[in-house]
Parts: structure tokens; sequence; C-alpha cells
């Protein structure tokens, strides 16, 4: 489509926001990037998302979309001439839905609780939060990607947490790679993909943001 | 071609509802399975092992779960009648959207209400009353969330209209008073057959909660 004009509200560590950018790249939009100050939130971003305040919001011809795994139907949608995210059979594309929501409900939070908790909380999070990796481990098979040659929709939400692994190694305790060896051969795949690398943060910058956000909400 | 679809679900769950609703509208016969939660199905944890939650959609063998996600694929697989989503891209965006808004927000503070009292069941009714007031405005003046015609953003919250009673007589307040241009769009919404058959008895939902939180 002639001069669309595409805008994304993100913040540099948020693993939402990177998915939107990969599936940007992935798809060769065009788009101005804002990185948002989350403490001192702009009126572009209070306008375009006020019913949750957060990003990523994607701006396209002026008209906002929110929720991360939303946006990327949209993108799906709308720059449907290459790289579909979504297969096209119904059932397929019903199974890949479920497991992005998956990777939503369980895995960041998950991820979260072990650079932000203490003692037997903290254990019991690392412990499910292994489980939930092997759960995807299990349905990644074979294949590739979890789009079977081409990255998916749950590759396009479960690579960004890459980005994160140090900040769970180090702040958690925990050694994923032994743990789950398909797990992260299959995000070492994704990271030759151009789209993937120009869109995930460095591992060392995440940490400090983490180190830094410890501090501040009193975890250190 | 013999479709064989068999819905495992909970009576009084308003997601369960929304596939029941869905499959309504489309006019698909289907088996029903009722769910015990307490003491669940070798089957609902074969077809769900992930969640080991109703509603499990299983058409011709193959599950699908998560009520929002059902709903999308009735709408694909039966697409040639009663479109539920619109066409437009932007469009279906927002019914996603507010759709999740739902699934995010109104079922939590619902239990608030029907599990607390004093303080924080006040806290619960004013969340509660704040989200349906967000909804309300979404709606506006439109006979339909989505306008004219009834679809995806009216199907995930038109359950939840079966357990207002229980919310109201719990905590003891008028939904209808805070809200009457949402009460109006759910009455107009059950005169619909495909809703008025797919949506639980509201004193049954009620009976259901005294037992379930032992109130």
């Amino acid at each position: 489509m002639a001069s669309d004009e595409v805008v994304l509200l993100d913040f540099w560590p948020s693993p939402f926001g990177m998915r939107v950018r990969i599936a940007l790249a992935e798809k060769g939009v065009k788009y101005e990037y804002k990185n948002q100050d989350l403490w001192n939130k702009s009126p572009l971003l209070l306008q375009t998302n006020p019913v949750h305040k957060k990003i990523p919001v994607l701006i396209h011809n002026g008209k906002p979309v929110c929720e991360s795994l939303i946006v990327l139907q949209y993108i799906d949608e709308v720059w449907n001439h290459k790289a579909p995210l979504l297969p096209s059979d119904p059932y397929l594309r019903s199974q890949a839905k479920f497991w992005a929501d998956f990777v939503d409900k369980k895995i960041y939070v998950l991820g979260w609780k072990t650079w932000s908790t203490k003692g037997e909380e903290l254990e019991a999070a690392k412990k499910e939060f292994i489980d939930c990796i092997k759960l995807l481990e299990v349905e990644l098979g074979d294949k590739p990607f979890f789009g079977g040659e081409t990255l998916g929709i749950v590759d396009v939400s479960l690579i960004p947490l890459y980005s994160w692994f140090s900040v769970y190694e180090k702040f958690g305790n925990l050694s994923i790679e032994p743990e789950c060896p398909v797990f992260v051969a299959w995000a070492k795949r994704c990271l030759e993909k151009e789209s993937v690398t120009k869109s995930l943060p460095d591992q060392d910058k995440v940490c400090d943001y983490a180190l830094w956000r410890r501090k501040v909400l009193g975890y250190e | 071609m013999a479709d064989e679809v068999v819905l495992l679900d909970l009576y009084v769950s308003m997601y369960g509802m929304r596939v029941r609703l869905a499959l309504a509208e489309k006019g698909v016969k289907y088996e029903y399975k009722e769910e015990d939660l307490r003491t669940k199905s070798q089957l609902l944890l074969q077809m769900n092992p992930v969640h080991k939650k109703i509603p499990v959609l299983i058409h011709n063998g193959k599950p699908i779960c998560e009520s929002l996600i059902i709903v999308q694929y009735i709408d694909e697989v039966w697409k040639d009648k009663a479109p539920l989503l619109p066409s437009d891209p932007y469009q279906r965006a927002q019914a996603r959207f507010w759709a999740d808004f739902i699934d995010k927000k109104l079922y939590d503070a619902g239990k608030k209400i029907c599990t607390t009292k004093g303080e924080e069941q006040e806290a619960g009714k004013k969340e509660f009353i704040e989200i349906l007031k967000v909804l309300e405005g979404e709606l506006g003046d439109k006979p339909y969330f989505m306008g004219e015609r009834f679809g995806f953003l009216d199907i995930a919250l038109i359950t939840f209209y079966s357990w207002f009673h229980a919310y109201e007589t719990l905590g003891n307040f008028s939904i209808e008073a805070e809200c009457p241009k949402l009460i109006s769009w759910a009455k107009r919404c059950m005169q619909k057959e495909s809703v008025s058959k797919s949506l639980a008895d509201p004193k049954k939902v009620y009976e259901f909660l005294v037992v379930m939180y032992g109130l």
C-alpha cells in the first residue's frame, strides 16, 4: 500500500515490544520507532492506549492497535504478501494461537519471578519455568521453528525471552541450556535471522536494566 | 461430511457459554458433555493436558482450547453463516482487544464481589462497575458492539450477564442502576434464540457459587 504511516511506541528492553519489531522486520515494513519513558508517559501513549497505558502500541495511519499478540495478528493480516505468521489451516491456526497464549500466560510471568522473588517462591517459579519450557520443546518436536520452516507467531512471541536469559540465569541462579538444550538450539536458529538480531537488544544491556530495576524495586 | 463435534464444558461457566453461543449462531450440531471439575474426566485431561480446563471443543477428534481461540476457530471453519468477526483487519483488532480486556479484568473483579466482605468487597464492586462503564462507553449508541450485527465481542461479554444476578445478590447492588445502557444491550442480545438457549439460568449460577465458595 502506498505511503503507509507506521509508528511503534515501544520500550527497548520490553519483550512484548520486541515481538512487534520482529514481525515488522519479517514483513519488511518501514516504521518510525519511538522509545517511551514508562515513568513519565507521553501524551501520545496515553492517548493511543488510554485503557492500559502500556507499550507496545502500533499506530497505523493514525489508528492505534494495542496488546502485542493482537498487534502480531493485525500485522499478519494487513501485510499478508509475505512471511505469514499464522498457517492458513484453521486447526493449525488455533494451535499456534493456543501456544502463543501459553507463552503469555506462563513463560513471561514465571521468567519475571526468577529475577524478582526469593526463597521458596523463587524455587517454585524456577521449577515451573523449566517445566513450561520443556512443554514447548515437546511442541516444537523436530521442526526447525514452531512455524515449521519459517518463523511463526509462537517463535516471534517466544524468542524475545532470549534477551532476558542472562537476567533469569544470574538473578534466579538458573542454568537453562543443560535443562533445555532443544530450546536453546531453537533460539540460536532464530538468532540466525536478521529480523530477530536487529530487534533484540544485547543481553548485557538487558541485565544492566534488570539490575537497576531490582534496586529501584528494593529486591537487592 | 459428517462432522463430529463434542464440547467438554461446565453448565455455569461463562467461558463455556461463549462456545455454546458460537455453535448456536452457526447452527452446528454437537454433543455436550458436562464435566465435574472436582473429578476431571480422562477425556478432559487427555484433550487439555496443559491447562486441564473447560471449555474444550473436540472437532473430528482434534481438541481446541481457550474460549476465545475456540470461538475464532468456529468462525473460520463454519464460515458460510453468521460471521462473528468483522472482515476489516483494524475492526478485528479492536474486537480482539476488547475481548482480551474482558478476559483480563472482569472475572477477577466479579470474584472479589463473591468472596469478600466489607471494604474489600466495596473495592471489588467499584472496580467491577468501572470495567462495565468502560465497556458501555465502547458500545456507545450502537445496537451491538461491532455495529448492526451481533458478533465476537457481544459473545465475549454477554455470557457474564448470566452471572450478574449472583454478583448483585452477593454484593447487594444493582448493575442496571449503574450501567443502564449495558443492560439494554444485554436484554437486546437475550432476544436472540442462540443467546437465550446458551446462557445458564442465573439462579443456578447463584446456587453454584454458594456451594463453591461455601457462602
